[in-house]
């Protein structure tokens, strides 16, 4: 009997796809690196020492919370994902310890509070992002121009900003703004270098065309209807990186894709709210953090029919 | 019109490696036992009852079990010699106890003399099931349902379309590959037989692409036999799971059968292309079901497609092919996604096994579900199979029926394979379905 105790038994399927959380999560830091090549690129030292303070206090974050819980910590990458994240979504100039602070508490209040990866209501990054936008309103809206390395910071406002002023042609901003020559959180700005991200994403199956898609045609379409320029709709502000990025994340959005196109429609039209109507100039972090909490409802009534059950006859067993 | 139909491709299930490598390796027969252990109970619906004692003679397809349930099939001798016990089994799938009858070899292999009818041609519908049933005949691709069961729908249901399953769509798997290259004749003279138990209008042969040598060679067959007129082959896209039965008929005809219901409900009947070639050997050669085509394979020295005696222990037939490799440690009966890893080596192969498969594998490291929604895309069936792993987890099994239709699914194992978080969710299924099964009142 010696062979037979050597044998492992395991159930099915004794075959698993080569494509594990950690995999995912790395392949999603390479999509990441090309929106934060862009915050690098146009502000510089604030762009590493921002990102840097954030990667790492996350990381070191989520050794602490779960080494306190007495759990396993792995190295997966989820918390360099979310620490990149809110670092792309934070202005220039915010205080360092400013940064700390909202790693700490996208880590350990917005993620292992409610139990780790997997179980989060709420996409950490924006969490972390809302928290500082109301304990530090100053910092968080302290916008500079985008000039890389070479000089000093001057401040100034963002497309989507009251005082936003464009001297120059029609044509000239839009390209700035794809390109993201312009004022913004450090990884907003540049659409090219997102969109290119979001496609890697996309083309290797780990991130659903239809929130990206949907929730950018909801806000041309809406910005349009209430007879403003869709174009610098799409362009200004988080919305790029938030479709693509933020909305996509796995855990917080819903399972299913009728789920989804649901989950993006209302997104588009919370931010189009926010932006035309609310006391903020930018909605889109508090619309998704919003549908975010609507996403296991929406998965509850939201359902596909499966397979069989047109004939299936109610009451019968 | 042309006999072989447009290729179909399913946009659900999931892409799985191959790794075929035995389909180039001609079928060879294994040597024959030495001593065979027989299950009693080797298909769906009532066990066998021994029809010989300890001790006593039987000759190769003698019968030596049989039940007169409905749902059931006879068991014959494997082998010529004598009786030389019983003993108790783990019966793989189910993981209850079975007898089994244990049959020394006298060496000889003689077996009983077969009745082969002077013209086959002529016996009826009735007189053909019964021989079918006297066989021993089970489905072959794996579930091993009572075949003469299958064949006798219920007055009420009116069977329209046949379909013989050639897809084998679970990797490293190739019996019903090599069956159709080199027994091709035979099969399609037993879905003759079957066309002509149920009269369907439609006749289709499902394969799937990778098998592209099948595919030609049963349409060149087809043709020569000049049974154009009713036979059709239907390529399907290689993609796990097309061989199952609720798939195949979504796939070929766009019907769905209802939960809980059977492909009859839809006016189909589905037959693996092995069960066609075992109806054709007992309707033309008088012989019972007492061997089969197993494909040994995975981290073996050299992978085979045997054709070998039901009893031998599995461990006779891995010899055979040069043994297991160092690092192997898992030894699975079926393919790698709905095989069932053994424990024992000296476990029988039985009418339902078309494979062994050796493997090098680790234990399931299970992380907590992303909702990365994976496994919905994966599903056949179009379950949300992380939910139902998320409920029977929780013991919410009200939860997993009423809402989830845990009932749909035939545990494929496509959600589990693609799982990034590594859940064993069909196993979490398979628990439920019997708890719930346990609490259901009237049983």
């Amino acid at each position: 009997m010696s062979e037979v105790s050597q044998l492992l038994v395991s159930p099915g399927p004794h075959l698993w796809k080569k494509l594990s959380v950690s995999k995912i999560m790395y392949l999603v830091v390479i999509a990441l690196l090309f929106p934060t090549g862009a915050a690098i690129y146009f502000f510089g030292y604030n762009a590493l020492s921002v990102i840097g303070v954030s990667v790492g206090v996350a990381v070191l974050t989520e050794y602490l919370c779960k080494k306190l819980m007495g759990r396993v910590f792995i190295m997966d990458g989820s918390a360099v994902v979310t620490g990149l994240l809110l670092a792309l979504i934070l202005p220039p100039l915010i205080p360092l310890w400013m940064v700390a602070l909202g790693a700490v508490f996208a880590i350990a209040i917005a993620k292992e509070a409610f139990g780790g990866l997997g179980h989060n209501i709420f996409n950490p990054a924006l969490a972390a992002r809302a928290f500082m936008s109301i304990s530090f309103s100053l910092e968080m809206t302290n916008w500079v121009a985008p000039t890389g390395f070479a000089a000093d910071a001057v401040t100034t406002a963002t497309p989507l900003g009251e005082s936003f002023i464009w001297t120059a042609d029609r044509l000239s901003l839009y390209q700035a703004m794809f390109l993201g020559n312009t004022a913004g959180s450090l990884g907003e700005t540049s659409a090219l270098l997102i969109l290119v991200g979001g496609i890697f994403l996309i083309a290797r199956g780990l991130i659903n065309w239809r929130i990206p898609t949907v929730y950018i045609g909801m806000v041309a379409l809406l910005s349009f209807a209430i007879g403003q320029d869709p174009l610098f709709h799409i362009l200004a502000g988080g919305l790029m990186i938030g479709a693509f990025f933020m909305a996509t994340d796995y855990v917080t959005s819903p399972l299913t894709n009728r789920g989804k196109i649901v989950f993006a429609l209302a997104l588009g039209v919370l931010t189009m709210l926010i932006r035309r109507f609310g006391g903020m100039p930018e909605g889109v972090c508090y619309s998704i953090l919003f549908m975010n909490a609507m996403a296991p409802l929406i998965d509850r009534y939201i359902k596909i029919r499966p397979y069989g059950l047109v004939q299936r006859v109610k009451g019968a067993s | 019109m042309a006999i072989r139909l447009k290729k179909k491709s399913a946009p659900y299930g999931v892409k799985v490696p191959e790794r075929k490598f035995s389909e180039k390796s001609p079928i060879e027969p294994a040597p024959l036992p030495e001593k065979v252990v027989i299950p009693l109970q080797q298909n769906i619906g009532a066990p066998a009852q021994a029809l010989v004692k300890k001790g006593e003679k039987v000759l190769t397809g003698q019968k030596i079990a049989d039940s007169d349930k409905f749902v059931s099939a006879p068991i014959h001798a494997t082998i010529s010699g004598e009786v030389s016990g019983t003993t108790m089994l783990v019966n793989p799938p189910t993981g209850q106890l079975v007898e089994a009858l244990v049959i020394t070899s006298d060496g000889e292999d003689n077996w009983v003399e077969l009745e082969i009818p002077r013209n086959p041609e002529s016996l009826s519908a009735k007189e053909v099931l019964e021989k079918i049933r006297e066989a021993g005949i089970v489905g072959l691709g794996g579930a091993a349902f009572p075949t003469q069961v299958k064949l006798s729908p219920p007055k009420d249901k009116n069977i329209d379309t046949v379909i013989l399953n050639g897809c084998e769509c679970e990797p490293y798997v190739t019996s019903d590959h090599r069956v159709m290259l080199e027994y091709g004749e035979k099969v399609l003279s037993g879905l003759n037989i079957i066309r002509k138990i149920l009269s369907p209008q439609a006749t289709y042969i499902a394969i799937e692409d990778n098998k592209e040598d099948a595919i030609k060679h049963m349409e060149e067959l087809i043709i020569s036999l000049g049974l154009g007129e009713n036979f059709r082959i239907v390529p399907l896209k290689s993609k796990y799971p097309m061989g199952a039965e609720k798939t195949l008929i979504n796939m070929v005809l766009g019907r769905e059968v209802p939960i809980g219901g059977l492909p009859l409900d839809v006016g189909v009947v589905v037959h693996n292309v092995s069960t066609a070639k075992a109806i054709h050997d007992a309707i033309f050669e008088g012989k019972p079901l007492i061997e089969r085509v197993v494909t040994v394979s995975g981290a073996v020295k050299n992978p085979k497609n045997l054709l070998t005696r039901f009893g031998i222990p599995i461990k006779a037939l891995i010899e055979y092919c040069g043994g297991m490799e160092d690092k192997a440690n898992k030894v699975i009966l079926g393919g790698p996604m709905m095989g069932i890893a053994q424990f024992d080596l000296d476990f029988p192969v039985v009418k339902g096994t078309n494979s062994i498969l050796v493997k090098e594998d680790e234990p399931i490291r299970e992380r907590d579900c992303i909702s990365c929604g994976m496994c919905i895309e994966a599903c056949p069936m179009r379950l949300m199979p992380t939910l139902l792993a998320r409920y029977a987890k929780d013991g919410r099994y009200d939860e997993c029926k009423e809402n989830y239709y845990i009932d749909d699914c035939f545990e494929c194992g496509a959600c589990t394979y693609t799982c990034p978080a590594n859940i064993p969710i069909v196993q979490y299924i398979k628990v439920a379905k019997k708890e719930i099964a346990k609490r259901a009142p009237n049983k």
